[in-house]
């Protein structure tokens, strides 16, 4: 494999090559439409690429490092760094609306902003969240932990189907 | 530890050999004490996966699980860091010569699987045993409004990766406040039998509350930038809120109950021993295994 000199162009080809790695649990995302890429460097011959983790303990995020190395290297760059941060911390606001728009078809309902919810408020009136599939408001909250850290569990009760909301975060 | 007695059993990095200060030990410990901590009460809690009363709760405590053990790495990591830093382990291997084969860099599982009961700093609440679906519920209710509260604060702190791990953090302990107050308001107001069963939980752990805001030597204003006990009263506060729409007792009629202390010294119920040896069996077993 030949490697690839970097130039004044590399920036936006790394960035470009950065923007088509996807979620591994949600693989209609991708690193940016997810708002988790948070930068990309170069440092004298060294590309700088900096993630921050969706939530602390989410078990993507090292699958989500190697496919970012992997993409780079497939290309010929090899001197790589990557970092993780976590502050500021994420928040579902970063979310990209080509992102959310992509979410809802394939099925899982966009986080609203965060404003909306994000504050620990008992038995809080349920968001209005849309149901995915048939556009309905009427759905309902089945449990605010679904089948990933950021999921959480809808019922549409106009087509019954259950559906997982990206929690807003 | 100490490592000059006990070399053979035990070759982690350890505070013995190192050249702290005494501010980089009291942040060590108490970087230890919020890891062990919140890695105890994950252990604790993975123990429902498969077996929780429904399914969408089973997924449900596990998440936090998830969550726990995720903030308890990025402390541990961060944990042994500084203990490297303040550790010349050349200089310790000269020390303790041939011994010394084997000696390594703590990590954040070097850590977790290699400390002993007595150098565990977890507060003894959340190693009790889960009992039933309401004890748990009322040991994780009891200290994520306590967790809330204290990282809260350390996100405030001048020590920006101290700050930054807490501000990760607070997002999710927020999901964890409301869900497990709104369970111990459905269990404490909700038949005889879970009214029964959480004031038979509310027995069992309100004795270990005792300890969390009476602080530690590593806890002083100075290692963690405000005054512990100043926040007992909003602790209290909120308590006596959630308990008595769930119909429970309030904390001011507990106030004379006798308070157990000590985990956060090391000093612990007979249950966190149980929970180390099989939680660090295959490391102690296995060095250095993965897969």
């Amino acid at each position: 494999m030949e490697s690839n000199i970097l130039n004044e162009n590399s920036l936006a080809v790394i960035q470009q090559l950065l923007s088509t790695v996807c979620d591994p649990e949600i693989p209609v995302l991708t690193i940016t439409d997810l708002g988790i890429l948070r930068g990309v460097k170069i440092v004298n011959d060294t590309i700088e690429v900096t993630i921050t983790p969706t939530y602390t303990g989410c078990p993507a995020m090292e699958m989500i490092t190697m496919n970012i190395r992997l993409a780079l290297i497939e290309h010929g760059y090899k001197n790589l760094v990557i970092k993780s941060i976590l502050s500021p911390a994420w928040t579902t606001d970063w979310m990209t609306e080509a992102g959310k728009e992509k979410l809802k078809v394939y099925g899982i309902a966009p986080p609203n902003l965060t404003q909306a919810v994000c504050e620990p408020k008992l038995f809080a009136e349920a968001e209005a969240i849309q149901c995915p599939l048939c556009d309905s408001w009427h759905t309902k909250l089945i449990s605010q932990f679904g089948s990933t850290a950021c999921k959480a569990l809808y019922q549409c009760e106009d087509c019954m189907e259950p559906f997982d909301y990206f929690k807003c975060h | 530890m100490n490592i000059s007695n006990d070399i053979d059993s035990e070759k982690h990095m350890d505070t013995e050999i190192s050249s702290s200060t005494p501010n980089s030990k009291n942040k060590e410990d108490l970087l230890l004490h919020l890891a062990d901590t919140i890695l105890i009460l994950s252990h604790r809690n993975t123990a429902w996966c498969g077996h929780g009363p429904i399914l969408e709760q089973d997924i449900a405590i596990t998440n936090i699980s998830l969550d726990l053990l995720g903030q308890a790495r990025n402390f541990y990591q961060y944990a042994a860091k500084i203990i490297n830093e303040a550790t010349d382990l050349n200089a310790a291997k000269t020390k303790i010569g041939n011994d010394a084969e084997g000696l390594k860099e703590a990590s954040e599982d070097s850590l977790a699987y290699l400390r002993t009961e007595r150098e565990f700093k977890n507060l003894l609440l959340v190693e009790q045993p889960n009992g039933d679906w309401g004890q748990t519920i009322l040991r994780q209710y009891l200290f994520s409004q306590y967790q809330y509260l204290i990282f809260e604060q350390l996100q405030q702190s001048s020590d920006q990766q101290l700050a930054a791990i807490a501000e990760k953090a607070i997002k999710e302990i927020a999901y964890h406040v409301r869900w497990s107050s709104e369970w111990v308001i459905r269990l404490g107001d909700g038949t005889t039998e879970s009214h029964a069963r959480m004031r038979n939980a509310l027995e069992e752990l309100w004795p270990y509350t005792g300890e969390l805001f009476m602080p530690a030597e590593y806890e002083n204003k100075a290692s963690i930038g405000f005054e512990l006990n100043s926040l007992k009263q909003q602790w209290s506060e909120k308590i006596t809120e959630i308990f008595e729409i769930a119909a429970l007792p309030s904390p001011k009629s507990m106030e004379t109950t006798f308070m157990q202390t000590g985990g956060k010294t090391g000093n612990h119920s007979e249950h966190l021993g149980f929970i180390l040896a099989e939680m660090q069996y295959l490391q102690r077993t296995y060095p250095d295994s993965t897969w």
